[in-house]
């Protein structure tokens, strides 16, 4: 029918001719800008790699140095840990695992990845506390695959309270939702069973993989386990995106070195030292 | 009608969206009749604006979330433009198809069906190599340690014969074009679903009901490689084609007094106004402490793929309150404003590939460059002006190149396109 495809071909390829040209065009003045940047940004910077970030993603070379503040929204629950306040009430040693997939971790580079910058920050802002932060780093596994160790997991460890940070491995594979918010039910119930605390973290915002990986459906649905359960959620997506849109980060340019990647890992260590200390109702005078 | 409301108090969801449904129903229903009551030859523009506004909302859904993306319908209820297209379709195809069935018989429309459903997969095939394209670049040019894991998703690439045989037999489908693949299985069953209609109209649409109900009950799905399942559920979805091509058969007739009734359109706003209201609270993150729980617990998750009744419900009450609001013989439909979004909707499929391609193409000139907000949004306005453009000369071929060639041909359109030039 209609005009045929014919044409729908020519025109496509003459879009993609302009486009071509419109992006070659832009390309070309904010990579010189880019380059420049990570130039003056290499001599400012032999220092230690602390809050402030040096490597600015962004082409204005203006910008003054970015924080990575999270508004109060996106670290609010009403789920309460009420097993680490009696931890920290008591005196007892506070154990956090982190259980995750592959970015739980900086391959090569643990101590800063967000695991150890959360034990770092809630030593600094719990002082009187012993805090030990593991992590079990389940790679390539599933919601469900996780959730069946949850038992053994549990028993050998006893932590206090469990980050378990899920569902990239599921979207991946897009696992059917409901199976994996059954999964997420199954290993939720395990976990609390086993007396411990639990909080879930959910993916990762990836915007280059967004025509790739479909995570909306996984993010909605341990959003329902977590009100279902009464546990707090980490909305890490929701945090990563605030900051991609506010300029803190910008997360859909092609190539970053390490620097971005340790930034990032410290600022989610950050925030959720905040949100543990929040939902377990520290206020600040418990903390001293 | 009947069978509307009885069928769909199968699913377990009870209570408010059953009655809205039932009210509703039948009321965007009876916006058809005073359109197949029509002049047979004149063109329903109503149908095709809302098809090419469809098809730009889910182009600008495709592109990462920009300014332009709070003109979305997605951001003010529950059901987005998905539902608008496969309705729509439904209802043109039964339509043009249901003609050809009752003039020329069964054995000539379902030959014309499968060609269309040959050219919608050839479309798609074409869509599939822009895909591999696109992903191959990104597989080779984004390093970002921070993704390390996400990147594994690009595993596939190392296995293109596998990953090329599978989407041929559409169970690869990248997350953009899951649309295609089940408007293909749509039309397949178009032959059949017509053929049951010519015998009993209601009857079929309570069948399509009752599918839809054991699709909930029993969890029904279809796979997709290398797991999990297809992102639109076909035996779910049906219920919206089956619903469009009921109300083009006329069925529809039956109910314009219910459409008019004041107390359909009240049930209508009111719904629409509590599903916004509730969205906002997704995108107010602030405002979540206002949304009771029990009503969480009851109402999440809200399926897109197996078509949450919540969601079907707000289509349509949305499509009730259109009606209603936009007459047959609105004189917009003639300004030159609304021109590119009727074009769109006429040339459907074409515009629809573009529209994937461009949001593609739109995903690297936005990963190249960091330009912000500001190139965001001239990218989405520049993919709005080609696509409109491109619908123009689709049109402009078809009322004035191809003229003298197809002469002969009818609505249904020249054969000699499809498999032949792509």
């Amino acid at each position: 029918m209609r005009a045929g495809l014919r044409a729908v071909s020519v025109a496509i390829l003459l879009a993609f001719l302009g486009l071509n040209v419109l992006a070659g065009l832009l390309t070309a003045v904010p990579a010189r800008a880019q380059e420049t940047s990570k130039e003056t940004s290499k001599d400012a910077s032999p220092d230690a790699s602390q809050a402030a970030p040096q490597n600015a993603p962004q082409d204005t070379p203006a910008t003054t140095p970015q924080s990575c503040d999270v508004p109060d929204y996106l670290l609010s629950s009403e789920s309460s840990l009420t097993k680490v306040a009696d931890a920290v009430k008591s005196g007892h040693p506070l154990d956090i695992l982190v259980v995750g997939s592959r970015s739980s971790t900086i391959p090569s580079l643990e101590s800063a990845a967000y695991p150890a910058r959360l034990q770092a920050m809630l030593k600094e802002k719990l002082p009187s506390v012993t805090v030990n932060v593991s992590v079990e780093l389940q790679s390539k596994k599933t919601s469900e695959e996780v959730a069946a160790g949850f038992a053994k997991l549990m028993e050998d460890k006893k932590p206090t309270l469990v980050i378990w940070q899920t569902g990239t491995v599921d979207a991946m594979r897009s696992i059917d939702p409901d199976d994996f918010r059954t999964a997420v039910d199954d290993g939720v119930a395990a976990m609390q069973k086993a007396g411990t605390d639990v909080i879930l973290m959910n993916l990762q915002y990836s915007p280059r993989t967004e025509s790739m990986i479909s995570a909306p459906p996984y993010l909605d649905n341990l959003r329902v386990v977590a009100q279902q359960y009464d546990v707090p959620l980490f909305d890490r997506f929701g945090i990563m995106h605030q900051w991609n849109d506010s300029g803190d980060f910008d997360f859909f340019s092609a190539s970053h070195g390490l620097e971005l990647v340790k930034r990032v890992h410290d600022c989610l260590g950050r925030a959720l030292s905040k949100f543990v200390i929040d939902a377990a109702h520290l206020a600040p005078a418990q903390q001293n | 009608m009947i069978s509307v409301a009885d069928g769909i108090t199968g699913p377990p969801l009870a209570g408010a969206p059953e009655a809205v449904l039932r009210d509703v129903a039948p009321a965007a229903a009876g916006a058809v009749p005073v359109m197949s009551v029509a002049v047979v030859n004149e063109r329903e523009l109503r149908l095709d604006l809302f098809r090419g506004l469809a098809l730009w909302l889910i182009f600008i859904d495709h592109l990462p979330p920009n300014v332009l993306t709070w003109l979305t319908l997605r951001n003010y209820g529950f059901s987005d433009a998905t539902e608008i297209f496969i309705f729509i379709s439904g209802y043109t195809a039964a339509f043009v198809y249901g003609r050809a069935m009752r003039e020329a018989g069964f054995v000539i429309a379902t030959a014309r069906i499968l060609r269309r459903v040959w050219q919608i997969y050839v479309a798609h095939v074409f869509l599939f190599t822009i895909f591999l394209a696109e992903i191959s670049y990104v597989a080779t040019s984004f390093d970002n340690p921070l993704y390390s894991e996400e990147m594994g998703i690009l595993d596939f690439l190392k296995q293109p014969d596998i990953t090329i045989v599978q989407a041929l037999l559409l169970r690869f489908r990248p997350v953009n074009m899951d649309v295609l693949p089940l408007y293909i299985v749509l039309m397949m069953f178009l032959p059949f679903i017509l053929w049951l209609m010519k015998w009993r109209t209601d009857v079929t649409l309570g069948l399509s009901v009752l599918l839809y109900a054991v699709t909930w009950q029993y969890d029904l799905y279809l796979s997709a490689y290398p797991n999990g399942v297809w992102a639109f559920n076909p035996f779910a979805w049906q219920l919206l084609f089956v619903f469009g091509a009921w109300c083009a058969q006329g069925g529809a007739k039956r109910m314009s007094r219910l459409l008019a009734s004041p107390i359909t359109l009240w049930i209508s706003l009111a719904y629409l106004i509590a599903a916004f209201c509730v969205t906002l609270t997704w995108y107010l993150p602030q405002l979540s402490f206002l949304m009771p729980r029990w009503l969480e617990q009851w109402m999440y998750p809200i399926d897109k793929t197996d078509l949450d009744v919540l969601r079907f419900a707000h289509f349509l009450a949305l499509a009730a309150v259109t009606v209603r609001f936009l007459p047959k013989d609105w004189r917009g439909l003639k300004s030159p404003w609304l021109r590119p979004l009727i074009l769109c909707g006429q040339h459907s499929l074409e515009i629809f590939c573009l529209g994937v391609f461009l949001a593609f193409a739109g995903h690297f000139i936005l990963a190249e460059t960091p330009g912000g907000a500001g190139l965001h949004a001239v990218v989405t306005l520049t993919g709005i002006v080609i696509m409109s453009g491109a619908a123009w000369l689709f049109s402009w071929y078809k009322h004035s190149a191809d003229k003298s060639a197809s002469r002969t041909k009818g609505t249904i359109g020249n054969a000699d396109m499809a498999g032949g030039s792509l």
